[in-house]
C-alpha cells in the first residue's frame, strides 16, 4: 500500500503543479470515442453575470479553451486492445484540442472504464488518546481500515472516507477537532486491473503526456451527470457507454460503490450488424439515427434505407422497417439494463433512502430508453445531462460527455482520498528528519 | 460478338479512395507540440526574420566600397533636401533694437546667408545673443520665406552705479547694460554708489521716487555696508536712511523739510538709522554759534576746537 500512497501522492503533486500553470488536459479514453479537453484555471473565476450563466455551482474558477473528441481506436470493452492505434487516437485528439486551444497541453487527467472494477467498504477503529480528534488521527483511522486481499496485479483507484464516526456520533463528514475516545472510518475502496492501468499510463506517456490523475469513468460521469442533491441523498448513475455500462452509487456526496456491466452499445450495433446484413459502420449509423426501444405501429410503416455498397451497383434495396431495428435493439437494451439491475441488486441499492437513477452516456440518448428502464430498473428515472461548465461548446454538451466533464470537475475539485492526508508516521520510522520537523511544528 | 450482351449501365469506376490515417505521425504531433511553445514561436517568428535581415545587411556591408556608397548615397540625398530653395534662409531681420546693437548683432550673429535651415542651429544662437548684457529677450526663429528673425528686447538704463573700477548702467532689476565713461554721458539717470548697491536698485529707484520734492538737490544714492543707503544732498548734507523703511523715513524727513525747513539750515546729516530716535549733526556755524553764546572755545573748520593763543604760550 505504501508504493501505492507514494504514486497517488505524486499524480496528486503533479495535478497541484499543473494547476499552479493553469492548463491542464481531460483524456476521457472510452470505447467509441476519445473526448480531450483543455481547461484554464485563471484562479479568479471568469464568471460574468452578463452571460446569463449562473455561478456554475462553484466550478466558475476554470474555463475550456479547447475540446476535441475522436472517434476511438483500438480500444475494446473500455480496455487498451491495440496500443499503437490507440496512442494515435490520443494524439489525434489531443493535436485537435490543442489547436482550437493555442496551449500546449503537459498534463492530463484520464479515466478508465474498464478494468474489472471491484468496490469494497472498510471500516476502521482506533481509539484517540489525546481524548479529540487531531489530523494524523484521520491518517491513523484511515490507515488502520483493514483491507481484504484484492486479488493479484490489482490497484487501488480509489480510497475516499466516506463517513467518519466518533464515539457513538456517526455521519461526521470532517471529524478534526471533535472531542471522543474512539474514531471509526467507512472508506470506499475501488480497485482494477494494475495491467489495464499501466497500458493506460504507458499509452499516455508515449504521447510525451504527464499523468496528472486517474479516475473511474463511472465515478466521473456521475460527477458530471447528478445534480448535487442527488449526490447527497443517493442516487445510482448508469453511464451507457460503448464497450460497457458503468454503474455507480451515490450517498452524501460520496461514491459508495462502483461496478461495470461488460455489455454496451457496441453490442447493439453488433447485433443490428448480424440481424440486417450490413456493415458495422451503416449499422452503427441506422443505430443512432433511427435507433429506439419502444415500437408504435407507426414504426411498421417507417421504412429505412440500408444505403449499404455491399451487394451491388444500387445499393441496399431491402425493406427494413424501424419496428425491424426497435425488434433487434430491445432485447439488447434490456439486457444491458437487466445486467445493471443484477450489479444494482448486488450492490443493495434496494436498501437506500433515495431510488433515483440517472441514466448518462452516449446509449441514454436512445428515444424511449427511460420509460424501458423505469419498467427494469425503479420508477424514478431520469435521463441526465452533464453539468454545463464554463467555455464547452453545445456539440459537447450531450450526455456521451459527461465523464469528459466528471473529470473535469474532479480536476478542478477532487474529493478527499487517502492519499491526501498525510500517511501515519510510524509507516515510515527511518524519515526521522520529517518526523522531527514536523514535531516542530506541531509544538511550536 | 459476345452472346450475353451486358445492359446494365456501367458502374461507374469509383475513384480508389486512399485511407489517410487521421492520426498525426508522431514527428508531427512533437512538432506541432514544440510549436505550441511560446519560446519556440517567438524565436521562429522573430528570431529567424531577424537574424536573416541582419545576416544579408551585415554581408552586404561587409564590403568596403558598397558602405562607402551607402553613406555617400545617404550624404547626397540629405545635402540635396536640405539644400533646397524652401529651406534656404536669405536674409535676418533684427526688430527692436538700437542701430548700435543691431550692428552687435549682426557681428555676433555668424551665420553666412544664404544657409539652410537645417544649419542653423537656433538654440546655441540665441545663448549666444544673450550674453549680450544689453539684450533682455530675444526671440530668434525662422519665418517662412527665408527670413531669421530676431524679435530683441532691450534693457532701458534705470540708474547710474558709479563703483571702484567706474561707471555702469544698470536697468531696474539691477542687470548691467553697459558701461560708461563719464556721468555727464547720461545725466538724465539718477547716481547710485557703493558696494552692492546694483544689488539693490528696485529700492533705490522707490527713494528716489519718494524724495521728489528735493530731487533737484540730490546728488545721489549711497550704499553703506550693503545694507542701507545715505542719499547725499548737495551742500555736503546727507539723509542717513535705515536699513528697513526706509522710504517711509526719507517721506518723514520731507515732511520736516517742509515743516521746519530742515535742510536749509546748517546741518550737515539728518541721522534716521533708528527711526525713533531722529537726530541732527550739526554744521560748525551752527556749533559755533551755540557755544560763542555758551561761552565755550569755538571749533575749527576741522571741527576741533580752537585752543586761544594766549593758553597755549600759558600752557
Amino acid at each position: 500500500m505504501a508504493e501505492l500512497y507514494q504514486t497517488q501522492r505524486a499524480m496528486r503533486n503533479i495535478r497541484r503543479a499543473a494547476l499552479q500553470r493553469g492548463v491542464i488536459g481531460i483524456l476521457d479514453i472510452g470505447t467509441s470515442k476519445i473526448a480531450c479537453l483543455v481547461l484554464r484555471f485563471d484562479g479568479t473565476g471568469t464568471f460574468r453575470e452578463t452571460d446569463g450563466v449562473g455561478p456554475m455551482a462553484g466550478q466558475a474558477n476554470f474555463k475550456v479553451i479547447g475540446a476535441a473528441s475522436t472517434r476511438s481506436r483500438g480500444m475494446r470493452r473500455g480496455e487498451i486492445d491495440v496500443m499503437a492505434e490507440t496512442e494515435r487516437a490520443i494524439r489525434t485528439v489531443v493535436a485537435a484540442a490543442q489547436k482550437v486551444a493555442g496551449v500546449r497541453v503537459d498534463h492530463v487527467i484520464a479515466c478508465l472504464s474498464g478494468g474489472r472494477p471491484a468496490s469494497y467498504g472498510l471500516a476502521g477503529e482506533i481509539t484517540l488518546e489525546s481524548g479529540r480528534v487531531h489530523e494524523h488521527d484521520v491518517a491513523r483511522v484511515l490507515a488502520a481500515c483493514d483491507a481484504p486481499d484484492f486479488g493479484r496485479g490489482r490497484e487501488v483507484l480509489h480510497a475516499q472516507p466516506v463517513n467518519f464516526a466518533v464515539d457513538n456520533r456517526s455521519g461526521l463528514g470532517d471529524p478534526r477537532d471533535h472531542v471522543g475516545n474512539k474514531l471509526a472510518c467507512d472508506m470506499h475502496l475501488l480497485t482494477v486491473d494494475g495491467d489495464v492501468i499501466g497500458n493506460l499510463v504507458q499509452c499516455i506517456r508515449r504521447c510525451d503526456l504527464e499523468l496528472a490523475g486517474i479516475a473511474s469513468a463511472s465515478y466521473a460521469s456521475a460527477r458530471a451527470a447528478l445534480v448535487e442533491d442527488e449526490q447527497e441523498l443517493g442516487s445510482a448513475c448508469i453511464d451507457f457507454g460503448g464497450g460497457g455500462t458503468g454503474v455507480s452509487i451515490f450517498v452524501k456526496k460520496h461514491m459508495i460503490f462502483a461496478d461495470n456491466v461488460k455489455i454496451g452499445g457496441h453490442l447493439v450495433t453488433q447485433d443490428i450488424a448480424q440481424g440486417l446484413r450490413i456493415p458495422l459502420p451503416v449499422a452503427e449509423r441506422l443505430k443512432t439515427l433511427n435507433g429506439g426501444v419502444e415500437a408504435t405501429g407507426r414504426d411498421d410503416r417507417d421504412m429505412l434505407d440500408l444505403g449499404g455498397d455491399a451487394t451491388g451497383w444500387d445499393g441496399d434495396r431491402r425493406p427494413v422497417s424501424r419496428a425491424d431495428l426497435i425488434g433487434i435493439m430491445r432485447p439488447r437494451v434490456e439486457e444491458i439494463l437487466e445486467g445493471v439491475r443484477e450489479v444494482l441488486d448486488a450492490a443493495g441499492f434496494d436498501s437506500m433512502p433515495s431510488q433515483q437513477i440517472v441514466l448518462t452516456g452516449g446509449g441514454s440518448q436512445i428515444p424511449g430508453l427511460d420509460g424501458l428502464a423505469a419498467r427494469i430498473l425503479g420508477p424514478n428515472i431520469r435521463c441526465g445531462r452533464p453539468l454545463r461548465i464554463d467555455g464547452l461548446a453545445h456539440q459537447f454538451t450531450d450526455p456521451s460527455f459527461s465523464s469528459a466533464v466528471g473529470l473535469a470537475l474532479f480536476a478542478a475539485h477532487p474529493q478527499d482520498e487517502w492519499w491526501d492526508f498525510e500517511m501515519p508516521a510510524d509507516s515510515y520510522p527511518t524519515r526521522s528528519l520529517r518526523r522531527a520537523y514536523r514535531w516542530f511544528r506541531n509544538n511550536w | 460478338m459476345p452472346d450475353v450482351i451486358d445492359h446494365r449501365p456501367n458502374r461507374q469506376p469509383q475513384p480508389d479512395r486512399i485511407k489517410r490515417d487521421p492520426a498525426p505521425s508522431r514527428l508531427q504531433y512533437r512538432l506541432e507540440r514544440m510549436w505550441l511553445r511560446p519560446i519556440w514561436r517567438r524565436a521562429v517568428r522573430v528570431g529567424v526574420p531577424a537574424f536573416l535581415v541582419a545576416m544579408t545587411a551585415g554581408i552586404w556591408l561587409s564590403d568596403e566600397d558598397r558602405r562607402a556608397q551607402l553613406s555617400d548615397g545617404v550624404q547626397h540625398v540629405l545635402d540635396k533636401v536640405q539644400s533646397r530653395e524652401e529651406f534656404l534662409v536669405r536674409t535676418m531681420v533684427i526688430e527692436g533694437v538700437s542701430p548700435v546693437v543691431d550692428e552687435a548683432l549682426r557681428k555676433m550673429l555668424p551665420v553666412d546667408l544664404p544657409a539652410s535651415s537645417f544649419d542653423i542651429d537656433l538654440t546655441a544662437l540665441r545663448l549666444q545673443v544673450m550674453q549680450l548684457d544689453v539684450i533682455e529677450s530675444v526671440d530668434l526663429r525662422i519665418k517662412p520665406g527665408g527670413i531669421l528673425s530676431a524679435v530683441v528686447k532691450e534693457r532701458e538704463p534705470a540708474v547710474l552705479w558709479r563703483h571702484a573700477r567706474g561707471i555702469e548702467i544698470l536697468d531696474r532689476t539691477g542687470h548691467r547694460v553697459a558701461s560708461v565713461t563719464s556721468r555727464d554721458v547720461r545725466a538724465d539717470l539718477p547716481l547710485i554708489a557703493g558696494e552692492g548697491a546694483d544689488l539693490a536698485v528696485p529700492e533705490a529707484l522707490s527713494l528716489i521716487d519718494a524724495a521728489g520734492p528735493i530731487l533737484p538737490r540730490v546728488r545721489g544714492l549711497v550704499r553703506k555696508g550693503e545694507r542701507r543707503w545715505d542719499l547725499e544732498l548737495d551742500h555736503g548734507q546727507k539723509i542717513m536712511l535705515p536699513a528697513e523703511d526706509a522710504v517711509i523715513a526719507l517721506q518723514a524727513a520731507i515732511a520736516l523739510d517742509r515743516a521746519q525747513d530742515l535742510l536749509g539750515r546748517d546741518i550737515t546729516a539728518v541721522d534716521l538709522r533708528n527711526p525713533s530716535q531722529p537726530a541732527l549733526r550739526l554744521g560748525i556755524d551752527a556749533r559755533n554759534t551755540i557755544r560763542e553764546a555758551r561761552g565755550q572755545a569755538l571749533l575749527g573748520p576741522d571741527g576741533k576746537v580752537i585752543i586761544p593763543e594766549d593758553d597755549k604760550k600759558g600752557g
